[in-house]
């Protein structure tokens, strides 16, 4: 009987050393590890927009065209992208590598589609004037609260901040990718799920960004 | 490794399920564009678009992730924490309130705001 079919059985040897306590590799509780501290991450940057938000003067400028319909076909794109990276899991976990590399290769596509959108609304935010650390100024007018305050110039450092973190996330995760995509017929099945799990990582936290940032912002005209 | 060879690793669920998940998350997505443009107040909009981004963050999580096939213990060491953690990020969230009612009001005629761009 092998160690890890013993550690099955008696429960009690996962903590007598040489055995797998969590029944995965190292590498992938690794990731896991730093799944964790990177939701973190953005967790602490989401809460501190949120207090801004909460104690100043927030625009909502959004229109449906084109910030509401770009993002919700990047969120489109990212949700295809998770599951074209699970059929490549899945292939790999069958030994189709050929197969698995397909899907890997479709995964980046949807990834660099969603840069492209990206990239481009944020050039319409750029070229209306906004900002990192000022708003366009018929934003400012418009928001201004009557006898109150102007409303807050850090919209724009929070949007780029959080927007671009994400972004560096689609990318480095865009060339982790294509490594294993390149390289899928020297490595493990379990190094495939690993690229996978970060991969539906970036997925997660866009499912925090798009709410939050975009479906929060959104113009109704109520001003 | 017993039984099985590095060729066949084991992997739960199948395309199918998948691709329901897949369905799932993008029929969450369509509600909270809908919502975007319903009248309502702001705390129960953030409330609702928080729930559905708990749900869509947990099928994901679960399935894609595929951390419901893993075994309890790491399920139990990665879950828990993160989430008091992230519970306690939320510890100066009350200040937010009083710097809101700090904001400073015009009692006069407020001055007109720049009109040229930076």
């Amino acid at each position: 009987m092998s160690t890890e079919a013993r550690a099955e059985h008696f429960p009690a040897a996962d903590w007598d050393g040489g055995v797998f306590p969590y029944r995965v590799g190292h590498r992938k509780l690794g990731m896991w590890l730093f799944i964790v501290s990177d939701s973190l991450t953005f967790s602490a940057l989401l809460i501190g927009y949120s207090y801004l938000r909460a104690s100043n003067v927030w625009p909502t400028p959004f229109p449906f065209y084109p910030s509401i319909v770009f993002s919700s076909v990047m969120t489109f794109c990212l949700l295809s992208s998770s599951l074209t990276m699970v059929f490549a899991v899945s292939a790999s976990s069958r030994g189709d590598r050929a197969r698995a590399r397909k899907w890997i290769w479709g995964t980046i596509f949807f990834g660099l589609a969603f840069l492209v959108l990206h990239l481009i609304e944020w050039n319409h935010l750029y070229s209306e004037g906004l900002r990192p650390f000022s708003l366009p100024a018929e934003w400012v007018a418009r928001y201004a609260a009557p006898n109150g305050p102007l409303p807050s110039p850090l919209f724009g450092a929070t949007f780029f901040t959080i927007t671009g973190l994400h972004m560096f996330h689609v990318f480095t995760g865009a060339i982790y990718l294509s490594v294993v995509a390149a390289r899928i017929g020297k490595l493990k099945h379990e190094d495939v799920e690993i690229s996978g799990l970060y991969w539906h990582f970036v997925d997660l936290v866009w499912m925090f960004v798009f709410p939050l940032i975009y479906i929060m912002s959104v113009d109704v005209g109520a001003h | 490794m017993t039984g099985h060879t590095e060729e066949h690793e084991h992997f739960a669920g199948s395309n199918k399920l998948f691709t329901s998940i897949w369905i799932w998350l993008v029929l969450l997505t369509l509600v909270e564009i809908v919502l975007a443009y319903r009248p309502m107040a702001i705390h129960f909009m953030l409330t609702i678009l928080l729930g559905l981004s708990i749900i869509k963050a947990a099928l994901i999580v679960a399935y894609f992730m595929h951390l419901k096939f893993e075994r309890l213990s790491l399920i139990l060491t990665i879950v828990p924490m993160l989430v008091i953690c992230i519970c306690l990020l939320f510890v100066f969230f009350p200040d937010s309130f009083r710097s809101h009612a700090l904001r400073y009001e015009f009692k006069e005629t407020p001055p007109q705001p720049a009109m040229e761009s930076h």
